[in-house]
């Protein structure tokens, strides 16, 4: 598997993206900078990475969406190229459009880094097929604007597609107003475009694939089956 | 300071004194053989700062020990190095921005982390974690929550946006912060031990390059406000806080370690308190040159600037870097990449002098040694804290534990700080091992087994209580709670936030917390090798509490090896290292309880200490304990309510004693540790002359029984732990 990870100005999680991808992989992903216009021949997937790209001045992943190297981004996705975008990285391919749906303030108007418990939505994708449909999975999340909106025939068109890949829940898997960190619509947490090749979610699965950061304080290896899975998929 | 005879019959009125005594103006006159410009005189009232100058605390701090064979750098520096091994350099340091943090909470917070990371990184590190020591006033006054509110968010508005986790940290209210909360920030990093940049400048005719953001006109005077005492009209001062940009802080990180990676820099150093003055000063006067500059090609944020401004300004995120002559290419590539400036704004000269010139003009032109040697240092009146008495237990009236202990844990000292750490990123980068909530942050380092544990910690209640025994007690529960995560612990750095040190009274504080201080450092060889002194902390006369702040650090050969502080499995016994006489003078439980602040604090044994953490340690490092936690605030149920509500598990008790005295008292070099095999752990002591009691066995049942009282339930304590801050900080009144 052949993968590169775009690097904006703020960004802050691209080697935690590249640990991850290493963890599953045993390869190093490439680092491409935002100002490169050319994206490395042959690549298999793209991960736009969390943090801050450009300050997240104006709004969360606004600049970065109009980024010379994300005409490259949306090119190699619309010839199936699989991208995934975590937290910034989710919303810069909202700002795009590559996904439907806005990221707004957290309802609570705070900065939140926690772990939280998400339901799988949809396994049966190349990112979540080492999950079972329902299974509850924890990651933590840290991020400011992680609310997710859409209009409601938007949203039907995600339920209609299968195309919400996770949902924030409770411990016990109830996807209710208190097992939402965010206030995110219908507890969404990721979702996928319709030909489920392009993944955004604000949770950081990467942050739960290393076994020493689990503790009695927190930390999960609940992340390691979508690395696994997408290497699986990639690696045929 | 040499004291000069004054011919002068007048000096500029109080107001445009910019804060230097008359003496002091007199002896830059002297120095300059003629009154000072504007800029000179600007230039000398930020050199001579408090805040720059450490003119009142000089004296006590070269006291402390700051050598072991493990350090590289010690004070003097931007900040500490240590040797942590495999040819890995640590760098920290502490800093405060208590001023800027009441004037104006959220932006003051933020360029406290800002300038703190800068300090490190100048010195070649990679920042690996944030740590924080937060002091309010008394949740009852008006003023708290805003100032709560906008502290917590400007550290993780500046923390999350750089991708520093914030690790650890520390809050207290008390009224005395009433009128002057302390924001004391820390930061970690790591760097290579043959690549640690340094600040003296070297080889006249190099070029002095500033790089980062442009300037402005903000924090002119910043170092001067900073040492000044408050009024009620401390809002005025709002234009001397400065105003932080993270995302040009991330690029400087960023720029500077690239930059750094090859070989084009002399020196560098931040520009922190007075800008340009202080970091041009110090690399030409550490390098014995001069420097001349011109500030035409200071990058600017407005125009017409003159060069009083431009000296004096706190515009964030700038640095100094002395480059060598053929490497300015390279430096200007890099820093394009980012798109930040890099400008060439003078060179080094052999004359020993600062010249600055603008608009053609020469608008100072002063001997820098002089002026650096010439710093004042006072040898300020002390008077030591009178000494207090214990408190008799048998006096005080007998308590329901069950109900005492609900009491403590949702106090405001005691209560869970997780509204606060949730708000701080403490996961970016992927190797914090141990999250907030234990005894001390554990980081990995990526490509290594080890790690490196952290924490902060003061109990500025000691202090006032008993400076000497206080000052002690600080750096000792560091090295406690380092030891109780398993890590060696290895140096440390203090933030000595007090009064005003005019008043001999606060002076004896500052001093008896150094002699503590001086002597915890010796018996347990653990260094400050960095630090920073906030002085007049003080609101219409009303001093802080003294607080003392030390942050620690400790390293983990193997980070496996680590425990935290979780009860974990059913049936383990539950062992009390170290002796309980039942001290509860200066304590939380008298205070919070019985609603008296008084008595003699803890008495510290230094050896005691190191004879009790050395076993704990190395109880962790045979991995013979499941858990261990330190006994500190709030005494021992305390201690073992955190670690029942860590690990959703309870206790059942069976203690000798069941008054307050031995369940609330703080006696130190205490820990609590879990074990499988008690009798082996036991054994172990008993040889080592090291008291350790079974006191109990872990139980899947959700409460702590006490033998003899009546249980207590863990969702009662978590309600009350968990429930006060945020409920506190939802409420209107």
């Amino acid at each position: 598997m052949k993968s590169a990870i775009v690097v904006f100005p703020g960004s802050n999680r691209e080697n935690d993206a590249a640990d991850a991808i290493e963890r599953a992989s045993g390869k190093r992903p490439a680092m491409v900078w935002h100002k490169d216009s050319e994206l490395p021949e042959g690549l298999d997937l793209i991960v736009l990475p969390g943090g801050f790209s450009y300050g997240d001045y104006l709004r969360c992943g606004a600049m970065a969406a109009r980024s010379p190297i994300m005409r490259e981004v949306i090119a190699r996705a619309d010839k199936g190229t699989a991208v995934v975008g975590v937290c910034n990285g989710f919303q810069i391919l909202c700002e795009t459009g590559l996904l439907p749906g806005v990221l707004l303030s957290n309802s609570g108007l705070k900065f939140i880094c926690r772990d939280v418990h998400l339901k799988v939505a949809n396994s049966q994708t190349m990112f979540t097929h080492r999950y079972s449909a329902g299974q509850v999975v924890r990651f933590p999340v840290a991020h400011h604007d992680g609310n997710y909106f859409a209009d409601p025939d938007t949203l039907k068109r995600l339920e209609d597609g299968d195309q919400i890949a996770f949902r924030y829940c409770t411990p016990d898997g109830e996807t209710t107003t208190e097992g939402n960190p965010n206030g995110s619509i219908g507890n969404i947490a990721g979702v996928f475009n319709a030909t489920k090749s392009v993944l955004g979610l604000m949770p950081h699965p990467e942050n739960a694939t290393d076994p020493a950061t689990v503790g009695s304080l927190g930390g999960s290896l609940d992340g390691k089956p979508m690395f696994d899975a997408i290497v699986d998929a990639l690696s045929k | 300071m040499k004291k000069t005879k004054s011919k002068r019959k007048s000096w500029p009125k109080p107001k445009d004194m910019m804060g230097l005594a008359p003496a002091e103006y007199d002896l830059a006159c002297n120095i300059l053989g003629r009154e000072p410009s504007l800029t000179e005189h600007g230039i000398f009232s930020v050199m001579w700062s408090e805040h720059c100058s450490y003119k009142s605390s000089k004296k006590w701090l070269k006291t402390l020990p700051t050598k072991a064979k493990w350090v590289i750098c010690g004070p003097g520096e931007n900040a500490g190095v240590i040797d942590i091994g495999e040819g890995d350099a640590c760098i920290f340091k502490i800093e405060s921005h208590n001023h800027p943090s009441y004037i104006e909470p959220y932006q003051g917070a933020a360029t406290g982390v800002g300038g703190i990371l800068r300090d490190v990184f100048t010195m070649g590190a990679r920042p690996i974690a944030n740590l924080n020591a937060l002091r309010f006033g008394a949740p009852s006054h008006p003023k708290t929550r805003r100032l709560v509110s906008g502290v917590v968010a400007g550290i993780g508005g500046y923390g999350n946006c750089v991708g520093v986790p914030t690790v650890a940290g520390e809050t207290n209210f008390h009224a005395s912060y009433n009128g002057n909360c302390l924001v004391n920030a820390m930061t970690v990093g790591i760097a290579r031990k043959n690549k640690i940049f340094y600040s003296a400048a070297a080889g006249a005719g190099n070029p002095v390059v500033y790089v980062g953001a442009k300037t402005g006109r903000d924090g002119i005077h910043g170092a001067t406000m900073a040492s000044a005492e408050f009024d009620d009209n401390s809002e005025e001062k709002r234009p001397t806080v400065q105003v932080g940009d993270p995302f040009v802080e991330k690029l400087l990180i960023e720029a500077c370690l690239e930059l750094m990676a090859t070989d084009a820099i002399v020196a560098i150093q931040d520009m922190g308190a007075a800008g340009l003055t202080s970091s041009s000063v110090e690399m030409a006067g550490k390098g014995g040159l001069g420097i001349d500059l011109d500030l035409d090609n200071v990058p600017a944020r407005e125009t017409g600037m003159s060069s009083y401004e431009m000296m004096l300004s706190e515009s964030q995120e700038r640095m100094l870097i002395i480059l060598k002559p053929k490497r300015i290419e390279v430096a200007q590539r890099i820093f394009a990449k980012y798109e930040l400036d890099c400008a060439t704004i003078g060179h080094l000269t052999k004359t020993g002098r600062l010249v600055v010139r603008k608009n053609g003009n020469v608008d100072a032109d002063m001997p820098i040694a002089p002026m650096v040697q010439a710093s004042p240092e006072y040898s300020r009146p002390w008077k030591p804290a009178k000494k207090r008495k214990p408190v008799d237990a048998r006096k005080l009236p007998v308590r329901e534990p069950g109900a005492a202990l609900e009491k403590l844990m949702g106090c405001p000292d005691l209560a869970s700080r997780r509204w606060i750490w949730e708000q701080y990123d403490h996961l970016v980068r992927g190797h914090t091992l141990q999250r907030p909530g234990g005894d001390a942050a554990v980081v990995g380092i990526p490509g290594r087994k080890k790690a490196l544990a952290m924490c902060v910690d003061s109990t500025p209640r000691y202090v006032e209580a008993d400076p000497e025994t206080g000052g002690a007690q600080a750096v000792v529960e560091t090295w406690r709670n380092l030891t109780a995560v398993g890590a060696t612990p290895m140096a440390i750095t203090d933030n000595m936030n007090f009064g005003n040190p005019e008043r001999p009274a606060i002076m004896g504080q500052f001093v008896g917390a150094i002699k503590g201080m001086r002597k915890a450092c010796k018996a347990l060889n653990y260094p400050v090798v960095s630090g920073n002194v906030s002085l007049y902390n003080e609101t219409n006369g009303q001093a802080i509490l003294p607080t003392p702040t030390i942050g620690g650090v400790g390293l983990l050969k193997d980070a496996t090896k680590s425990v935290d502080l979780a009860l974990k499995a059913d049936g383990d016994a539950i062992v009390l290292i170290g002796a309980t006489a039942g001290w509860l003078g200066a304590s939380l439980f008298l205070r919070e309880v019985e609603g008296r602040e008084e008595g003699a604090p803890p008495p510290i044994s230094l050896g005691t200490e190191k004879r009790n953490g050395d076993f704990v340690r190395g109880l962790i490092a045979k991995g013979q304990v499941n858990a261990c936690h330190d006994i500190s605030d709030g005494g021992m149920l305390v201690a073992l309510a955190e670690m029942a509500l860590a690990g959703r598990m309870g206790a059942r008790l069976e203690l000798p004693r069941t008054d307050s005295a031995y369940l609330f008292g703080e006696d130190q070099a205490r820990y609590i540790v879990t074990t499988a095999n008690a009798k082996r752990l036991l054994a172990g002591a008993k040889t080592l002359r090291i008291p350790a009691t079974v006191i109990g066995t872990v139980s899947r049942d959700g409460k702590l029984a006490l033998a003899g009282c009546a249980p207590i339930s863990l969702d009662k304590l978590r309600q009350a732990h968990e429930g006060w801050l945020p409920g506190y900080m939802s409420s209107k009144k």
